[in-house]
């Protein structure tokens, strides 16, 4: 199945309790998918197509605040729309899940695969001082993996979560395992919006501080959180690093193209190993930081102009060689094109 | 001293003709003395407890002056950004259906930066009561023109008063809802005085039985005053309102559901 159905399907799988999207290429799909599967009627899974991105993000927010499992899907235009949303569930602690199947940009760019999301989903992409969680799915079993690991780490520091994946792996098609059904679960977190019983006080729901003492306190709990993830939630995997002269480091599709290059590059004697981040905040900085005594030199793959790159060289904190390579524009790095810079940049060095 | 046990032997349940709804919290208002907001905050609250809904109810708080909304009526609440609040009440209504859900919205909230979240979740019928306070003005921002401000009208942002062809026309947005087959009930009230009150309480009960028969959107405008914003005093501003606002807002029902009678026979099922 596709990438983005298989997410469809694993947020169904998952229980989720509501999807709130707007179609985009390439993942209109996962909208089409679930109004097709038509939950409401099984698992009891609200699906709404908005008016807009920003409808949908807001209509996250009012689910999310009920202490629901809501999600929405987008690609790379649509997720700049979302932003507002974004970070106002940021502000008010509230747990969702969020997918950006992205496509190249600037602006409306072009509807194929691309990399260049990648500072709008760690560094931040709406205002003020927040941090989502990010996975970055590689095969379409991740995408749908990384439904339920979404919801759970989002519950777990009640925190946005998204999943920056991108156009060749929502459309690719693969074997995929999905989870059992899960019920859709009936409690409902002490912090959420559900009518205020006499026993208790009233839920607000809010990212507003007026007073800048008190917003100072809740920045500084936000930061002590992305602490706490940053300690706790690193996901990475490493492929024939052990015996690597050389170090790619590359995430989603590029990771895959990457593999493919190593089994090349070995055959001609070079030894070069992945580095393939899971979660792209936190920041495998810690591993990169490691790894850079025992290689010599890392390139950073990836189909942008150079985003996480930035994060390999903070990583590796000056070490070793850290260079950039990936296309752009929609187009897919290929095996060899990796090779040849890998080539150059040992012979230049 | 004599007088001090006058009053206390005035103060007696059997003299109570009227008490402060349970559902206004403690904190004070934060609104200008004669301002429309907090004589809608309380008849609101009294409508939930009169309806022993305080227990079933989530609100929706906009962004503008009744930001704050929050801290004065006993409910659970969600703050929305600027113009989104009925997009979060669909999601909130759509996941627990059971519950009483509305949004409280300024008009630049409601009826510019939040045009589309509004006109489309009527459209679809959401089961939601929005109440809209339309001043004609941005309050919170310390009075620019609003989408509803009048021709001619002056602002801070229309310092020479609302120039139409190059501003635009004051957008009637309870006007347009009442078009939309999703709203079931659309009425334009005020709360300017003791009988107008009586008239919006009254409306806002209406909706809130509504809701129970999930027959679509409920929206209940209160064209209401800015005495700050406008530069007068109270008492100015309701005559300026009744004057001005009226004419172009005229207060009444602009779409009201069918006879009860007629929507249990069975034949007006079949029409519908």
């Amino acid at each position: 199945m596709k990438g983005n159905e298989a997410v469809a399907e694993a947020a169904i799988r998952a229980g989720a309790d509501g999807y709130f999207g707007y179609p985009i290429t390439p993942q209109s799909e996962i909208l089409e998918y679930l109004m097709e599967a038509d939950p409401y009627k099984t698992t009891g899974m609200v699906v709404l197509q908005a008016e807009s991105e920003v409808a949908a993000i807001n209509m996250v927010y009012g689910g999310a605040a009920c202490g629901k499992k809501v999600m929405t899907t987008s690609s790379s235009p649509g997720i700049s729309l979302k932003q507002e949303g974004i970070t106002y569930i940021a502000g008010a602690e509230l747990p969702c899940l969020i997918v950006n199947v992205v496509r190249g940009g600037p602006g409306l760019g072009t509807i194929q695969p691309a990399q260049s999301d990648y500072f709008q989903a760690t560094k931040g992409g709406g205002h003020g001082d927040y941090h989502l969680i990010v996975l970055a799915p590689s095969s379409v079993q991740e995408m749908a993996d990384f439904v339920e690991l979404g919801f759970e780490l989002a519950f777990k520091y009640r925190n946005p979560v998204m999943m920056l994946s991108d156009g060749a792996i929502g459309q690719m098609m693969e074997k995929v395992w999905l989870s059992p059904q899960k019920e859709r679960s009936k409690t409902v977190p002490q912090w959420a919006t559900t009518g205020k019983p006499p026993t208790r006080e009233r839920v607000i729901i809010t990212s507003l501080d007026l007073d800048p003492n008190r917003q100072e306190k809740f920045n500084e709990k936000l930061v002590a959180k992305y602490n706490e993830i940053r300690e706790k939630e690193v996901r990475y995997e490493e492929f024939q690093v052990d015996d690597a002269d050389y170090l790619f480091v590359a995430y989603g599709t590029s990771a895959r193209v990457c593999m493919k290059s190593i089994q090349l590059a070995r055959e001609q004697g070079i030894k070069v190993g992945l580095f393939r981040p899971i979660t792209l905040f936190p920041y495998p900085s810690k591993r990169l930081f490691e790894l850079a005594d025992r290689v010599k030199m890392m390139v950073s793959v990836e189909m942008s102009a150079g985003q996480m790159v930035e994060d390999v060289m903070l990583s590796v904190n000056g070490k070793i060689p850290v260079f950039h390579f990936g296309r752009m524009g929609g187009i897919v790095t290929t095996p060899d094109e990796v090779v040849d810079f890998l080539k150059s940049k040992i012979i230049g060095g | 001293m004599a007088e001090a046990t006058g009053i206390k032997e005035i103060i007696k349940p059997e003299n109570l003709v009227y008490k402060k709804t349970s559902v206004m919290t403690e904190n004070i208002l934060s609104y200008c003395p004669g301002c429309g907001h907090g004589t809608t905050h309380r008849i609101l609250a009294e409508v939930i407890e009169e309806e022993g809904l305080q227990s079933e109810t989530i609100g929706v708080s906009p962004v503008g002056c009744s930001v704050l909304l929050y801290e004065f009526i006993d409910i659970d609440w969600q703050e929305a950004a600027h113009g989104r609040a009925p997009a979060l009440a669909t999601a909130i209504k759509r996941l627990l259906p059971e519950k009483f859900v509305f949004t409280y919205q300024g008009d630049g909230d409601l009826a510019a930066i939040g045009t589309a979240e509004t006109i489309h979740a009527c459209n679809r019928g959401e089961n939601i009561l929005i109440i809209f306070i339309n001043n004609g003005i941005y309050g919170m921002t310390g009075g620019q023109m609003a989408p509803t401000t009048l021709p001619g009208m002056k602002s801070s942002t229309s310092p020479y008063g609302r120039d139409v062809k190059m501003m635009g026309n004051p957008l009637k947005m309870t006007d347009i809802v009442a078009t939309l087959p999703g709203t079931y009930y659309v009425t334009r009230q005020s709360v300017h005085t003791p009988a107008n009150v009586k008239k919006t309480k009254k409306a806002i009960r209406k909706a809130v039985q509504y809701q129970k028969l999930n027959q679509g959107t409920c929206f209940v405008e209160v064209v209401s005053n800015c005495p700050s914003g406008w530069k007068m005093t109270p008492v100015e501003s309701n005559k300026w309102m009744e004057a001005n606002m009226f004419p172009y807002y005229p207060l009444g029902d602009l779409k009201v559901p069918e006879e009860p009678k007629a929507q249990t026979t069975k034949n007006s099922e079949k029409n519908d």
